[in-house]
């Protein structure tokens, strides 16, 4: 039964014994959005008119994809069998291996965590890497088995899973089907029964964790925050205990959908600080916030900046949208404290910015956000990572950007970052992943079997080779029954060059590359290749070359047009040719200009496409 | 015959003088290459008629710069008979004064009129005749869907000839799929041992909409391939030189330079022009302006005693370099360099510096005399040219 109770009724913050904090964490897909919508609608705080699938997913780009990107909190009043009313805050983890990091910190606010695992597809990778996290945090666990509507549905099978897998009490699992309303009581009813209440002194000096914030057009950047102890108030002045950023608080309270504002947080809570925050670059992730004057001794442990493995540089197309991305990735940044970036500079491409991400997803997420909500037309250079190289004369450099890449002949030796690699599979997948693992340089593989037919699969490969189209070639090799998680390893010896493209000669320092010389031909050949398929014909011959230094690699070219004219004027319709030109002057906006030949956009993308 | 180079019109000058054009929508067949307005219901003749009298009119009053150039295009506009268009040319003359000695086109179908009417044609007042040849291959024509037979068209050359036209243009097509450089070279052939006054020779092209468009989508033939088109434009471009005859234009060839379109002139170099009829264009200082496209809405709007106009649009400055590059490039002459610096107050060898020595290089260009004018090979790829400019602005 819904149970819908005013905001007035609750004593909020005192009664830390009715509130319960946890997360629901489980492997994409298995139903983690599907299960919070249900809970939301139980406890009856959004009309059902207001509601929405996927609702704590706020961005298109979260709901086309079916994945969460930023945390997301809600506050549930829930009147218990026990006839008392307890605050659930259900705090919505990202679910996806570049996130995490957050996913730990929005762990670290919890007591406890539903791990949600589809009753078809059973524990995969993410499941036991977002176990393991929770573990850490000593959270305890209710493993929910979700989808048991599905005809391929096999409770017991993942029952076994749970004991022999995970170690955990298969009795105390809830099955659930999120899609059709069956459990949802269960579950809230096991949070108030099996999670602990939250702990804490509500006297002691204020000690709060930021696990997430957003940015507010009207009220600035939005915080979001678990207090562990102490209390927090409008008026008080904070700090933030990494930065030592000082501010006033304006506002606290707790989401609903909608901020509710309250009187005040204190310990066990979680809720939202509003401070007048103009940048979000001042709120990092991790960090613990107290009060200026009454400070805590030592901050919440696990605080790390947020550490990007993935570079890449971004363009506007049209050189005059500098300005705009310059603003767009400033709000951007605003919303997203992973992100990192500096200005950057290419002779094709004008001014743009180099960009350091949590991996390839966040990359894709950060360049959709950009192109969508703020209708810019983008060029995104080759994804790398970071090298280091050993110079002959003892220096040691970082380097993820090809156009920075020093003289070959300076460079003794270079190193890249290697990952492991976890992959659970149908073991009918074995074969066809050992070959893709043996294709991206892997290295030490070892398996073993979780179950008769399902493996676990460990590799070390290069990051490099993951962040280029890995995940993509893993889901169609093994049809989407595969699942992956890495965790970074340490730097190894390599083989590096860098691979350049020319232009009927000139270079196109966008479209330059590192990477390990064994695959140095093959992705010239393909993006040679590549760039003569997008690149319209012209009036020129254009070739189209790939080098190592002065060594060409691959080569295409392309034939000019000999005839594009229009051979009638229609009388004194001037306009009608006029109006042309326009139109395919504005289409040109989004080509390049190298060599006076225009290249498309498509043309740059193509070129940093997977091999399909 | 004046010989002297027309020299464009600069903005706020009034002494290039203008024409008028009036389009005459009316057709006996819709030819399926044809993107010009017309349509095949004659008995809306009369209404029409009524109608253009009534905006020959109303736009007396407005039209301000003198004119010494009148074409009458279409559609065919020889349907109209004599009499309707010697009424017709006095209307003009009365409303739009023009000089004793102004260049009267009338476009003309062969198949569409008797020799004698071709003579009444010549009493009425033209002076020059633009006959719509298009091939002598019945073959070709047969494919361009045109209503008249080779036989026809040269018996209207014939008597357009003995009617007194002195002044005979000739419009042919070629590019037609499976069309060899001897086919082209036999209508050439035929084309020139007239010793007509101009010809124009275009390219088939395919505007996107067309019966003939729709066909070639559909696969039904196949076009010829760009590279003969391109052999055999400068196969036209050779032949009618050994012939005596300037390349003036893209597409139009003048026996000498004084018997080139003074008309068609008028819109390559930004000179106004005033446009009657439905779906006519006008231009004035660098305000363009035309009329409905559809009969009945021109006519409803007239009937209102109101101008058909549809939209009226004033040229930005960036607009008019546009065109000037565009409507400079297609002509042999070039862009005057003088004239555009000083018209749009820049320089534009410095402005386009880069394009033009890349194009230089590639043979499509050249700079010299103060002018900067394509080569045959520039001029085929016109198109992308003018693209390479227009990005640099």
């Amino acid at each position: 039964m819904p149970v819908s109770v005013s905001a007035e009724v609750f004593d909020w913050g005192k009664k830390v014994k009715h509130i319960r904090n946890f997360s629901i964490i489980a492997h994409i897909d298995h139903g983690k959005s599907t299960l919070s919508d249900r809970l939301i609608q139980a406890t009856g705080i959004v009309p059902d008119r207001e509601f929405m699938d996927q609702i704590l997913d706020t961005m298109d780009i979260e709901r086309e994809r079916g994945i969460t990107i930023k945390s997301n909190t809600i506050c549930l009043p829930y009147k218990a069998k026990d006839g008392k009313t307890y605050s659930l805050n259900l705090i919505d983890t990202p679910g996806h291996v570049d996130f995490t990091y957050e996913v730990s910190r929005a762990l670290a606010s919890c007591e406890g965590a539903f791990l949600l695992i589809d009753a078809s597809q059973g524990v995969e990778a993410q499941t036991l890497a977002n176990l393991y996290l929770a573990l850490e945090h000593n959270l305890e666990i209710i493993p929910v088995i979700n989808k048991i509507d599905l005809p391929s549905a096999d409770v017991e099978w993942v029952k076994t899973q749970l004991k022999e897998d995970l170690g955990l009490d298969p009795q105390t699992a809830i099955c659930t089907s999120a899609k059709e309303g069956i459990g949802i009581q269960e579950v809230l009813e096991s949070a108030v029964k099996l999670l602990p209440a939250p702990k804490g002194d509500p006297e002691a000096p204020l000690q709060a964790l930021i696990f997430d914030s957003h940015y507010d057009a009207y009220r600035g950047t939005v915080v979001h925050t678990r207090i562990f102890q102490g209390r927090l108030q409008a008026g008080d002045t904070i700090m933030f205990m990494s930065n030592k950023a000082v501010y006033k608080v304006e506002e606290v309270g707790v989401f609903q959908i909608r901020r509710v504002p309250r009187n005040e947080l204190t310990a066990g809570e979680v809720g939202y600080v509003i401070a007048g925050i103009k940048t979000v670059s001042d709120t990092r992730c991790g960090d613990t916030v107290t009060i200026k004057n009454k400070s805590c001794a030592a901050p919440l442990p696990g605080f790390k900046e947020a550490k990007p493995v993935v570079f890449s540089s971004i363009y506007p197309v049209a050189a005059d949208d500098y300005q705009e991305l310059t603003e767009a990735i400033e709000k951007l940044k605003l919303n997203d404290a992973a992100l990192i970036y500096e200005k950057d500079s290419s002779a094709a491409l004008g001014f743009g910015f180099r960009c350091g991400f949590l991996g390839l997803l966040h990359l894709e997420v950060v360049q959709e956000r950009l192109e969508r909500e703020y209708d810019l037309s983008l060029i995104i250079t080759a994804p790398s990572v970071r090298y280091e190289l050993l110079l002959f004369d003892g220096a040691t450099v970082m380097i993820d950007n090809p156009a920075l890449y020093p003289d070959p002949t300076l460079i003794k030796a270079a190193k890249e970052p290697f990952i492991r690699a976890t992959i659970i599979t149908p073991d009918r997948y074995m074969g066809a992943i050992m070959k893709l693992c043996m294709d991206r340089r892997g290295v030490n593989s070892n398996y073993q079997y979780l179950t008769s037919n399902r493996l676990e699969m460990k590799f070390e490969l290069p990051l490099a080779e993951v962040v280029y189209d890995f995940y993509d070639k893993l889901k169609s090799i093994t049809q989407g029954y595969g699942s992956f998680d890495y965790e970074i390893l340490e730097y190894r010896e390599t083989d590096l060059v860098k691979v350049d493209i020319l232009i009927n000669g000139e270079k196109v320092d966008a479209l330059s590359q590192l990477i390990h010389r064994d695959r140095a031909t093959e992705r010239a050949r393909l993006a040679c290749e590549r760039l003569k398929e997008e690149i319209p014909r012209q009036m020129f011959k254009i070739a189209i070359q790939g080098a190592i230094g002065a060594k060409i690699i691959s080569r295409e070219t392309i034939s000019p047009f000999r005839k594009d004219v229009t051979a009638k004027c229609y009388g004194g319709d001037i306009s009608r040719k006029r109006k042309l030109l326009e139109k395919q002057k504005k289409g040109k906006k989004r080509m390049k200009m190298v060599g006076q030949v225009m290249i498309p956009q498509a043309a740059f993308l193509s070129v940093l496409k997977t091999e399909d | 015959m004046p010989t002297k180079e027309p020299s464009p019109a600069c903005q706020g000058e009034t002494e290039v003088p203008g024409g008028i054009y009036v389009h005459i929508p009316f057709c006996m067949r819709k030819c399926p290459y044809c993107d010009f307005y017309s349509i095949t219901d004659l008995e809306l003749l009369p209404v029409y008629l009524n109608a253009l009298h009534a905006e020959i009119r109303l736009t007396a009053a407005e039209n301000n710069f003198p004119c010494d150039t009148l074409y009458l295009g279409g559609g065919t506009p020889s349907l109209l008979g004599p009499e309707a268009l010697q009424r017709l040319i006095q209307e003009i003359r009365c409303r739009h004064p023009l000089p004793e000695n102004a260049e009267i086109t009338l476009e003309v179908n062969p198949g569409s009129m008797s020799p004698e009417t071709l003579k009444a044609f010549r009493q009425a007042g033209i002076n020059r005749l633009s006959i719509g040849v298009q091939s002598f291959s019945d073959a070709r024509l047969q494919f361009l869907g045109r209503i008249h037979s080779a036989e026809q068209a040269h018996a209207t050359i014939q008597a357009a000839r003995a009617a007194g036209f002195d002044n005979l243009g000739l419009d042919l097509i070629y590019g037609l799929p499976d069309q060899t450089a001897g086919d082209w070279a036999e209508d050439l052939e035929q084309a020139t041992a007239y010793g007509p006054e101009h010809l124009s020779c275009y390219i088939l092209s395919y505007e996107p909409g067309l019966p003939l468009t729709r066909k070639l989508h559909s696969r039904l033939f196949t076009p010829l391939p760009n590279e003969a088109v391109a052999a055999l434009f400068e196969q036209t471009i050779a032949f009618l030189s050994t012939k005596g005859y300037e390349h003036y234009e893209i597409s139009n060839f003048a026996a000498q330079t004084g018997l080139r379109s003074r008309h068609n002139q008028k819109y390559w170099t930004f000179a106004p022009y005033l446009g009657l009829g439905p779906s006519a264009h006008s231009h004035q200082d660098g305000r363009r302006r035309w009329n409905h496209r559809s009969l009945s809405r021109y006519l409803s709007d007239l009937a209102a005693g109101r101008l058909p106009l549809e939209t009226e649009e004033i040229l930005s400055h960036q607009q008019q370099i546009l065109e000037a590059v565009f409507l400079g490039l297609r002509q042999s002459r070039g862009i005057d360099l003088g004239w555009f610096d000083k018209k749009f107050k820049m320089n534009f060898q410095e402005v386009f510096a880069e394009t033009i020595q890349r194009l230089h290089q590639e043979g499509f260009l050249q700079v010299t005399a103060g002018h900067c004018r394509l080569t045959t090979t520039g001029k085929l790829v016109l198109d992308g040219i003018v693209d390479l400019f227009v990005a640099g602005l």
